[in-house]
């Protein structure tokens, strides 16, 4: 099958700081490849040049067969492509359920206001949220707005979502049913790409595994390979406890 | 919802225009009519600027200067093209839509405090080019002639058909108003307003949305700068582009409540009784213009929301009907 994703040769700079070197992979359609890395190692900056927040500097990036590379993130998104935020970005003086309309009018079927509507209620009533439609976003709490983030990517109905750190800042049940919720998202048949650090997650979750270090991917495989990979455990060096968590989550 | 119920919100703002063309008719004062005329004016740029400030989120200090270059190239081709009123209004918007989508291009790309410096620098940049431009009279402006009026039944009935007209533009001013807060286009355009680039992720076009949405909200203002200094019979520079009537405008919008369609009617409405009642008291007629400023300030401070904004987010159940 052909790569939904193909990252080719991607790099990015700031100034004199190299965010990203030559990273290349594929993400085949309905899977969840997870990406993890020390912090700073460049994953949210991979995330940016993918949907053209930071256009990179040198590669490619092929998303259902077409270059996008350079496209704004507007155009991107129209494709079928969707993000949560790491830190979440709540249209605030706006409510739960126009907040979620955005997602599904601007998405990849750029619905008109009454049929964004219906499909708003229905993403809500998925996530949890429909008891909080008529709130204004600013008013719900951190694990609310987490599922807001997802409520509308998923009002997109995009064909692959990137998820930056959903679980981050989540209680242990709440990230029980957030992996539950990010499993039947795949299972609907929309690709995953995740940046996650919260290590059984990610390691349960994904069917394969990126670890960037300083903007380089060094290592890739399956969840348990990649625990195994003596680079990995050599990045997370300076935190020998998150090396243990990768160790036992096999 | 049904159609019914989304455009209840739009009632409220139509019944306060219609008693405003209605009030110098009952009182049957001319002097009403007047204050009336700057009412409706003062609404219509008010919830012009409204579709730029209060959904967008984008402050442009300068709008004034839409009203200016409308008036001015209505004025022109009324006066030395010898062209009617309806066709040179209709050019004067034109003008401004046309300018708005050229600066849009141009300075839509800067943000907050970068975006308004630059909306001040272009009206100031504006006046003093039509202050040498002899085509448009320099800066001494151009006059009508008064025999242009005789077209329109003389100038008495050139006056209230004016009238009539400040009511039609107000009332287009108010509905363009509610149908970009009502549509997907206004969606988006507030979606802009909360987080740009939170909504330019979502696919939102921002940079196409926030350029028609400043082209909207500068046809109207356009129009009616021509209609006014037709009434006028003479067109200045420094009438034109009054630098503290884009600061008035703020005021009036932030006053009756940005983002909503009532919000900048109700701070027109309120604002104008105000500054009427100043320019004639003998203590405030000097300053009036720094009460303006005080004003702001405390709304800043105090209701940053407006009126309106204030009203709806205390009383739920009103949301429906102050939109």
């Amino acid at each position: 099958m052909t790569a939904l994703l193909s990252i080719q040769g991607v790099s990015r700079r700031f100034g004199g700081l190299q965010a990203l070197t030559d990273v290349t992979f594929d993400l085949p359609p309905n899977q969840i490849l997870g990406l993890i890395g020390p912090n700073g190692a460049g994953k949210t900056t991979l995330f940016n040049a993918i949907n053209g927040v930071f256009p990179p500097n040198e590669g490619r990036v092929m998303f259902r067969g077409k270059d996008i590379t350079g496209l704004p993130p507007y155009e991107v998104a129209r494709l079928g492509m969707a993000r949560t935020h790491q830190i979440v970005q709540p249209l605030n003086e706006l409510t739960v359920r126009d907040n979620v309309m955005v997602g599904a009018c601007f998405g990849r079927h750029n619905h008109g206001l009454a049929e964004a509507r219906r499909v708003a209620d229905e993403v809500m009533a998925r996530v949890g949220l429909a008891p909080r439609a008529d709130l204004l976003a600013g008013s719900l709490n951190v694990a609310q707005k987490k599922r807001l983030e997802l409520a509308r990517a998923l009002a997109a109905q995009p064909h692959l979502l990137l998820l930056d750190e959903v679980l981050a800042g989540l209680n242990p049940t709440e990230i029980a049913e957030m992996v539950q919720t990010v499993r039947k998202i795949r299972d609907q048949g929309i690709t995953i790409l995740m940046i996650e650090h919260v290590m059984h997650a990610v390691m349960n979750l994904s069917d394969f595994i990126i670890v960037l270090d300083f903007g380089q991917v060094i290592a890739r495989g399956t969840p348990k390979e990649v625990a195994e990979s003596p680079k990995v455990i050599e990045a997370y060096f300076g935190d020998p406890k998150l090396a243990e968590q990768l160790k036992l989550s096999d | 919802m049904s159609n019914w119920r989304r455009h209840t919100s739009l009632i409220l703002p139509v019944v306060v225009v219609a008693a405003l063309v209605l009030w110098p008719a009952v009182t049957g004062k001319a002097a009403n009519r007047e204050s009336a005329f700057t009412i409706l004016k003062a609404v219509a740029l008010a919830s012009s600027l409204n579709i730029l400030l209060g959904y967008t989120g984008y402050v442009s200090f300068g709008h004034i200067v839409f009203y200016g270059f409308g008036g001015y190239v209505g004025f022109y081709l009324l006066s030395a093209q010898s062209w009617s009123l309806w066709p040179a209004m209709a050019a004067g918007g034109l003008a401004a839509g046309l300018l708005a989508f050229l600066l849009g291009k141009a300075i839509l790309r800067l943000r907050g405090a970068y975006f308004a410096l630059a909306t001040i620098g272009i009206n100031e940049a504006l006046k003093a080019f039509i202050n040498n431009f002899e085509l448009f009279g320099g800066p001494t402006g151009m006059t009508l002639n008064f025999r242009v009026y005789q077209a329109y039944g003389g100038a008495a009935k050139a006056l209230e058909m004016s009238f009539i007209l400040v009511a039609a533009l107000t009332l287009v001013a108010i509905v363009v108003s509610h149908v970009v807060r009502t549509s997907k286009f206004g969606l988006g355009l507030q979606a802009i307003r909360e987080n740009e680039d939170a909504a330019e992720i979502m696919g939102v076009a921002a940079p196409n949305a926030k350029t028609w949405a400043y082209v909207l909200s500068a046809i109207v203002p356009g129009m009616v700068g021509a209609l006014f200094f037709f009434k006028n019979g003479n067109i200045e520079p420094h009438d034109a582009f009054p630098l503290h009537a884009s600061i008035e405008l703020l005021v009036m919008v932030m006053l009756g409540g940005q983002g909503t369609v009532l919000g900048p009617i109700l701070g027109a409405f309120a604002y104008q009784g105000m500054r009427g009642y100043l320019v004639t008291s003998d203590f405030f007629k000097d300053i009036q213009l720094s009460v303006s400023g005080v004003l702001l300030l405390l709304i800043v401070l105090f209701i940053p929301a407006g009126a309106i904004g204030l009203l709806r987010r205390r009383i739920t159940p009103l949301r429906g009907v102050l939109a």
